[in-house]
């Protein structure tokens, strides 16, 4: 029997956490997000597995926390909303520097500043551009449903480790406030610390033994070193680009408009390509499941078929830009979206799709093309 | 008799610690840093206690310790060392961590991680060398900067009425219960060096018995930030550094002195 529940995202967030055998979680509180370390504190991890659960005295010490641990081959996580990340990226910015692996989930609210509590997708230029200081790029994994937000934990994990890189959990106050059905997966016990010894040898600072010393740092004084740094990171970017790429296609094969949106937009825009066809537009869906590395191949490859292209965003304007870097100008792409915490409705989205790409789009973009403008 | 005849294993009575590496100290000549380094790695190689030892280097003159220790070492963001030492402490409870800080890194940007990685009673070792001015940035004004002290960025002297009072973080910890030793030394004289010496590795025991967190203030000069000569900026820092971090236990065993 499959163990079936309902829960809130930031609860199966949580108890994923724990199933998957992660060793620490540091947090400190902030809407909507805040459930992850009240559901932890109150499961008492510490008893279940041996994981380590403790708040700290604020983000910036949170994020410290998780490097610490990160840097003895640990795994650990955070989990904070938009204000606590930005706090976060002097941390996150060195856990890239460093190599270390590590996964920070945010569970978006608008912005900026203190902005709203109410769900939100401001922060995908934040998630995807960097964000913090330096040359370096998360793997950003983006949920639309309670069970990805379980089943994204051990995902990102998994690439974690796999590159010694930050992942992040970009997921929103919808997704991490709704309840829905979840299928949890077993225990899995967490690695022993003789394993992680053997394991993460290589660069773990587990202690001086039966080896030379390792040290972790982000800091190279020789420019030609931290060149060599900076190359090594994006080589594993471009790899993470060939081998780790995830999207999803719905009602793409005959599709002549597409909707392109991740997280919970995704969810609202699926329901308007119902409603479109119910209407007779053949309307498709392409949902980018991680932001980094993103679908551009993919997106280019429609550029044959389709006649043109909405992105369906909870912000002012965020990853339209790289659907239309994506397509290279072959296609009229528009963005459509809904800020202050305020989420669209699918009607809403199929009237923006006829108004702005079927109606308008098209000769706007012929227009801008006899001009010259693109 | 040849040089070497000298140095016979057999003849020797004392050598330099399998723990610090051969690189060059990157601090200035007379910098007491090098002693604090020499002096933690002396406590931790006669401890045999290296193979279970994490240290965290901060953000300072003293960020490239993992160049001279020559032990597992992480380098944390500036001020952030408490909070890399509490997770890995706590995922690692029978491991010895230490962190070594500068005052800027520990009572500036990094007051609140410190204070409260103490409040927690983490166990742990801090190390904290106070030399009452930001070196490696090239002599600005520190927390603990004394009154009327010139630096690049108070150079008609620290006033206090706009700048602030020189911050005692030893005496500040001491009161928080979850602290389990502080005290405050120096390593300008063989004399304090080995006080010094003796505080560090009670420090260690500490962290060998569970009893929580040890803090060890080094107070230091910093000849080329103080513009002074290294046997000047000694004298001027036992007249002047002394009398306001007088050194000694200021809490021994949980208890105030």
């Amino acid at each position: 029997m499959p163990d079936l529940r309902l829960m809130k995202g930031n609860e199966a967030l949580a108890e994923a956490a724990i199933r998957a055998g992660i060793d620490a979680y540091f947090g400190y509180p902030i809407t909507p997000q805040s459930e992850v370390i009240e559901y932890l504190m109150t499961e008492r991890p510490e008893k279940r597995t041996g994981m380590v659960v403790l708040q700290a005295e604020s983000e910036i010490a949170a994020i410290n926390m998780v490097y610490g641990a990160a840097s003895t081959g640990k795994r650990a996580m955070t989990s904070s909303s938009s204000p606590g990340i930005s706090l976060k990226l002097e941390g996150i910015s060195y856990l890239a520097g460093a190599e270390l692996p590590a996964v920070i989930v945010n569970v978006v609210r608008g912005g900026p500043g203190l902005g709203t509590i109410q769900p939100s997708q401001a922060d995908y230029f934040q998630s995807v551009k960097g964000g913090g200081h330096g040359d370096f790029k998360l793997y950003v994994l983006a949920p639309a449903s309670v069970q990805e937000m379980a089943d994204f934990v051990e995902d990102a994990f998994d690439i974690a480790f796999k590159y010694r890189a930050p992942v992040l959990i970009l997921s929103d106050g919808m997704i991490g406030q709704m309840m829905e059905k979840v299928v949890l997966k077993d225990q899995k016990e967490r690695m022993p610390d003789e394993e992680i010894i053997e394991k993460y040898g290589s660069w773990a600072t587990t202690g001086k033994k039966g080896r030379e010393r390792n040290i972790v740092t982000s800091l190279d004084l020789q420019p030609e070193k931290m060149e060599a740094r900076v190359h090594r990171l994006f080589q594993k970017y471009e790899q993470m680009e060939k081998d780790d790429l995830r999207y999803e296609k719905i009602h793409c094969d005959d599709a002549e408009y597409l909707l392109v949106a991740y997280g919970s937009s995704a969810r609202i825009a699926q329901k308007a390509v119902q409603l479109g066809r119910e209407k007779g537009i053949k309307v498709g869906l392409l949902r980018p499941i991680t932001l980094f590395p993103f679908p551009k191949q993919q997106l280019f490859e429609l550029t044959d078929q389709v006649k043109g292209i909405l992105s369906i965003e909870l912000n002012a304007g965020q990853m339209v830009e790289d659907v239309k870097l994506s397509v290279q100008h072959k296609l009229p792409v528009e963005h459509f979206g809904r800020t202050g915490g305020i989420i669209h409705t699918p009607e809403e989205i199929l009237e923006a799709l006829e108004q702005k790409i079927i109606k308008d789009g098209g000769i706007r973009y012929h227009k801008a093309r006899e001009s010259s403008l693109l | 008799m040849e040089v070497l005849d000298i140095i016979r294993p057999e003849n020797q009575v004392f050598c330099k610690t399998g723990l610090m590496t051969d690189a060059t100290l990157s601090y200035c000549p007379g910098c007491g840093h090098g002693t604090a380094h020499h002096l933690t790695m002396e406590v931790i190689d006669e401890m045999g206690i290296v193979e279970d030892t994490i240290g965290i280097a901060p953000v300072g003159c003293s960020v490239l310790a993992y160049d001279f220790m020559n032990i597992d070492m992480t380098q944390a963001a500036h001020g952030r060392a408490p909070a890399l030492a509490t997770a890995i402490s706590r995922t690692w409870p029978n491991k010895y961590v230490f962190t070594y800080q500068g005052d800027g890194d520990l009572a500036a940007i990094g007051t609140a991680e410190t204070i409260h990685a103490c409040n927690r009673g983490e166990n742990i070792v801090i190390i904290f060398v106070n030399n009452g001015i930001y070196g490696m940035t090239g002599g600005q004004m520190a927390p603990t900067t004394l009154a009327g002290m010139r630096t690049s960025t108070s150079p008609y002297g620290r006033e206090i009425e706009s700048m602030g009072s020189p911050l005692k973080m030893a005496e500040l910890i001491a009161n928080l219960p979850g602290t389990y030793h502080v005290t405050r030394q120096s390593v300008h004289t063989h004399k304090h060096a080995r006080k010094a010496k003796k505080a560090i590795k009670m420090a260690f025991e500490n962290t060998r018995l569970g009893k929580g967190l040890s803090f060890v203030e080094i107070v230091s000069n910093c000849n080329s930030g103080w513009k002074m000569t290294p046997i000047e900026s000694n004298i001027w820092m036992e007249e002047n550094m002394f009398p306001y971090f007088p050194l000694g236990d200021i809490k021994v065993k949980g208890k105030l002195k």
